[in-house]
């Protein structure tokens, strides 16, 4: 019989940004089965629900990440509005598809160059978050905030952007696609970066559905799933389709986050072309009675977003399925019977956000 | 535009016949989630090709116990281990039961605790 090993990975590794742990049981150099657990960052946000106005726990939903902060107040907000009939306008709804694209990029973009720098490749890495940066910059100027943006609210919008700064930031998001196709075809072209994710972390079409994978992990095996085709905010108003890769290695998880880029820059064109006048937030009066899931696009994935009142200014339960939690089974499969060395890449393929995961 | 969300309420004893249903009919697992009131509400929802269903069980909070759907479901062991280790709800035959270890907390079923004892969050001025 073959003697096993038992290795920990994680907490703290130089491939993770954030705190996770996998037993990784091996025989010899393969692993036999990745065992994880959480709970280094639990910090029990969706308890916060019943001490927290609804109004408040929009801001407490931002921050339960710090890369698609503003789609978790998306998702909260748009949960709300229907549980208390709340008719947000067309402005609000096309600016925060501006909004949800931008943090689409930096956050794609961020995982790109985190992908460059576990293949070894820097001058790779430092490129992609130079560009970054350049989105940064915009979603600074246009909210006032960086990482949290403080903008969504229930009833729309708390900042207006006017029309000849959207005009200035379609021209400045020109050059900056321009600046990110160079970089995208090293992803695509460059004989590293393929050798070192073809073929990793291979998952089926079959066992991307059956293990309910979502986002990119799912898509880049064929699944066409993107929750942005439900049409919540103005997506059905916009026109796309999913970005989908048939192979499901981790180089086609990379290929549909590089390809997605493209997309977003596509869409917040299409949703600046087409932004109409009018108001962006409205009052809201009463509390909220009912219950709703509320289903979006994070960048990871879809994210689901329980929210249910009771009829007073607190919840009875606000419960958040994350993209990164939904592909933990998928990890866990591609995981066994992969080499030691091939950890690391598989891992940073789903693009995990613990902080998210682990609420 | 709000997608439409149909909820189903069955009892504990058709819960696996209906989510075997569910699984023949082709439905994706989306999340399985637990909602304490006067009772336990657990959710689990479902989707195929972007159409929302959620089969919603309510069992009594002095016998909260569970089937487990991971032999239909083989994915839905992390949110039963997670239901179990934040609501102390008893989950029978997963099929990866990590024992109260995926989350690694000190607290025992945090969101169990009663809303009085949790103590105020940090930065509340009232």
């Amino acid at each position: 019989m073959p003697r096993r090993t038992i290795i920990p990975f994680g907490p703290q590794h130089p491939v993770l940004p954030e705190p996770i742990h996998l037993d990784l049981v091996l025989d010899d150099e393969k692993v036999v089965e990745a065992i994880p657990s959480f709970g280094f960052i639990h910090r029990g946000l969706e308890l916060l629900c019943t001490k927290k106005s609804f109004q408040d726990l929009v801001l407490v939903a931002e921050r339960i990440c710090g890369i698609c902060s503003f789609i978790h107040g998306l998702g909260y907000s748009q949960g709300i509005e229907k549980i208390m009939d709340i008719p947000v306008t067309e402005r609000a709804h096309y600016l925060r598809v501006f909004w949800s694209e931008l943090s689409r990029i930096h956050s794609h973009l961020l995982w790109l160059g985190l992908a460059a720098d576990a293949a070894g490749f820097e001058s790779l890495f430092n490129h992609c978050w130079r560009i970054r940066e350049k989105i940064l910059d915009i979603i600074e100027e246009t909210t006032g905030g960086r990482v949290i943006f403080g903008v969504c609210k229930v009833g729309g919008v708390r900042r207006d952007v006017d029309d000849d700064t959207l005009k200035r930031i379609l021209g400045q998001l020109k050059e900056i696609e321009a600046d990110y196709n160079n970089i995208s075809e090293i992803f695509i072209r460059d004989y590293t970066i393929r050798h070192r994710f073809s073929g990793v972390g291979v998952l089926s079409r079959d066992d991307a559905h059956r293990l309910g994978a979502v986002g990119p992990t799912c898509r880049g095996s064929g699944v066409n799933q993107d929750q942005r085709k439900l049409g919540y905010a103005v997506y059905n108003d916009l026109d796309f389709e999913p970005i989908t890769e048939s192979e499901g290695d981790s180089y086609a998880r990379c290929m549909v986050r590089v390809r997605e880029v493209s997309l977003s820059f596509e869409l917040i064109r299409q949703a600046v072309n087409k932004i109409p006048d009018g108001p962006v937030d409205i009052k809201v009066k009463g509390f909220p009675e009912g219950e709703f899931f509320s289903r979006l696009e994070q960048p990871r994935g879809e994210v689901v977003y329980y929210v249910k009142g009771n009829g007073t200014k607190f919840l009875s339960r606000f419960r958040i399925r994350t993209p990164t939690f939904a592909n933990i089974p998928a990890l866990v499969h591609m995981l066994a019977g992969c080499d030691l060395a091939d950890v690391p890449v598989i891992v940073l393929s789903i693009d995990p956000c613990i902080s998210c995961a682990e609420r | 535009m709000f997608e439409e969300q149909e909820i189903i309420c069955i009892d504990k004893q058709g819960l696996l016949d209906k989510i075997r249903s569910v699984y023949m009919e082709g439905y994706r697992i989306v999340q399985i989630s637990c909602t304490k009131e006067n009772t336990y509400q657990i959710d689990y929802t479902f989707d195929k090709e972007y159409k929302f269903l959620d089969i919603r069980v309510n069992i009594p909070i002095e016998d909260a116990k569970l089937p487990s759907i991971t032999g239909i479901y083989e994915c839905a062991f992390a949110y039963e281990n997670e239901i179990h280790d934040l609501f102390g709800i008893q989950i029978d035959g997963i099929n990866l039961n990590y024992q109260g270890k995926f989350y690694r907390i000190n607290v025992h079923a945090p969101f169990n605790i009663p809303v009085a004892q949790q103590g105020k969050p940090p930065g509340d001025k009232e």
